[in-house]
């Protein structure tokens, strides 16, 4: 039992990483224009499937490097693939709706999220992706608990990755500019910040997360598919909104805290209903959990509370 | 009436439908602080913000500098020294006090020179020195009031447009915000400032225009203005 419990604890904080550096893209473009970027999901989607073709191009003209190398080749592929998309979705997209109804652009990017599925769908097909077998399988004892040299990595990248972004916002003049803009754009224009920069690096950092999670999902769970960008970008809007959308804090805490509840809950799913639901019944956590927020605590976690005007 | 530094003619603004501005002449010299007053909705807001790019002319001109700037994009006017600090202050609430005052110099890159205008704002509102790493959002109205000005300060301005600063504040900070303003206006930095508080603006300034419903009806220098029977008993409650 308490070996299984800190398995499952293991598995939330390794889910829970990846869904936090993938909330962290739509908070970061919800906190700046007040847009939930469903098609942020589909970038993460785009990025599993770059690096996959990548490798495999490399292992198909006979390339001999050991696998974590390869993997970093693919990644190398996706991140500025993934960014050139988030960029030109803003841009093409998103722009043009700048000050319509904030229906508009939210249909919209359902609309994108379509329309990427669809492409991808035709670029690679209808069916699962495998991911290459290139990563060592050897399983470490963690407390009695497994873990892969790929689950460390993810973890430990996850964290470098997230204390790199919060440097970039709390501590550059962009970030700061970022910030600015977020609170109020007319007065952030005034300083001589251009609006349209800042909004586009948005999409561009988060893409690039976005893209890295994206390669994580497919390492980790060795497949990647057209579809997949609808519920890991769901289940991390979700993460967004239980730490509090918009606050880059609440995307963290909320993206682990929503991998731990998951992975517990479909840990001990089985013991709970007598066997009447088993563990593929996960999925249902993280929306019983937004639910939950939506009705209980609409602001998330770390939701605003600062007063805007003495 | 040569060299003004700011110069606009028969400018005109409309916007969703309402002519806000109809017409209007007015400059103002290198050296100067010149009030603009007049009711509520006379148009000066209006005025003030096409100045700075907000909202765009429908007609006219406006010269700065000797430049055409009546139709650069916002984030443009800054660096040519047109500053604006907003009706209702428009700090960023959740940035702290000196990130706001960075903000200002947002698009300088000599960090020197920074760091002295920054001492000098906190030597002209030590206030805002204590209270440095607090959210601004958390100041009172007259310290948010300080922010905004000493955010202008830091972007180093040829024109410091001043948008109704005594809005909302107890008349004792009013008067303390006008003492700033003058020291301000003493070394060296022209104005342009907005108010509805008519006696105090024209105290404080050289010259004044008077606008009502989107027209300038009358442009005199402050204390000629302040002496007119007409204005003590539009404006100055005499």
């Amino acid at each position: 039992m308490v070996d299984i419990f800190i398995q499952q604890l293991l598995n939330g904080l390794i889910v829970g990483s990846i869904y936090a550096l993938i909330a962290l893209g739509y908070t970061m473009v919800y906190g700046i224009m007040q847009l939930i970027n469903f098609a942020h999901g589909e970038i993460v989607m785009i990025g599993a499937m770059v690096t996959i073709t990548c490798i495999n191009v490399l292992l198909d003209a006979g390339v001999q490097l050991p696998g974590p190398l390869l993997l970093l080749a693919g990644l190398a592929m996706a991140i500025p693939v993934s960014m050139l998309l988030g960029f030109t979705i803003e841009r093409v997209a998103y722009r043009p709706l700048r000050r319509a109804p904030r229906l508009a652009p939210l249909i919209t990017a359902i609309g994108v999220s379509i329309v990427l599925q669809q492409a991808a769908m035709l670029i690679w097909g209808r069916n699962y992706r495998p991911f290459p077998s290139i990563l060592p399988t050897e399983v470490h004892d963690f407390f009695g608990a497994a873990i892969t040299d790929l689950q460390i990595a993810i973890i430990i990248l996850a964290f470098v990755l997230m204390g790199g972004l919060f440097f970039l916002i709390e501590k550059t003049r962009l970030g700061r500019a970022m910030r600015a803009t977020s609170q109020n754009p007319d007065v952030a224009g005034l300083m001589g910040v251009n609006i349209n920069t800042v909004i586009s690096m948005t999409f561009v950092i988060g893409s690039a997360l976005g893209a890295v999670a994206g390669v994580m999902v497919a390492a980790n769970y060795d497949q990647a598919h057209a579809y997949m960008g609808f519920m890991i970008g769901l289940k991390a809007f979700t993460a967004a909104v239980l730490g509090g959308i918009g606050n880059l804090w609440g995307a963290v805490i909320g993206g682990i805290l929503l991998g731990i509840i998951e992975s517990l809950g479909a840990g001990y799913l089985g013991d709970l209903t007598g066997g009447f639901l088993g563990s593929h019944y996960k999925d249902i956590f993280a929306f019983v959990v937004l639910i939950a927020v939506l009705i209980f605590r609409p602001s998330g976690l770390m939701g605003e509370r600062v007063a805007e005007r003495a | 009436m040569t060299d003004a530094l700011l110069k606009v003619e028969d400018l005109k603004v409309a916007y969703g439908g309402i002519h806000a501005v109809k017409g209007i002449n007015l400059e103002v010299k290198q050296g100067e602080l010149v009030a603009l007053i007049g009711a509520n909705g006379a148009g000066k807001s209006t005025t003030l913000k096409t100045l700075v790019g907000m909202v765009k002319p429908t007609a006219g001109s406006i010269t700065f500098n000797g430049e055409n700037t009546a139709r650069l994009a916002p984030y443009h006017y800054v660096d040519r020294g047109l500053v604006l600090v907003p009706e209702g202050r428009g700090v960023f609430p959740r940035l702290t006090v000196e990130e706001n005052l960075q903000m200002g110099a947002h698009t300088r890159n000599d960090k020197g020179a920074i760091a002295s205008d920054m001492a000098r704002v906190y030597d002209l509102f030590p206030r805002l020195k204590e209270r440095r790493l607090q959210l601004a959002g958390t100041l009172s109205g007259g310290e948010q009031q300080m922010v905004a000005i000493g955010r202008a300060i830091m972007s180093r301005p040829k024109l410091l447009l001043l948008d109704e600063p005594s809005m909302g504040l107890a008349p004792i900070i009013v008067q303390k915000i006008f003492e700033i303003i003058r020291m301000i206006a003493a070394e060296g930095v022209t104005m342009l400032l907005v108010e509805q508080n008519a006696k105090l603006a024209l105290e404080t300034a050289d010259r004044g225009y008077v606008m009502e419903s989107g027209k300038i009806t009358l442009a005199d220098d402050a204390k000629v203005l302040l002496a007119n029977e007409a204005i003590q008993k539009a404006y100055l409650g005499e």
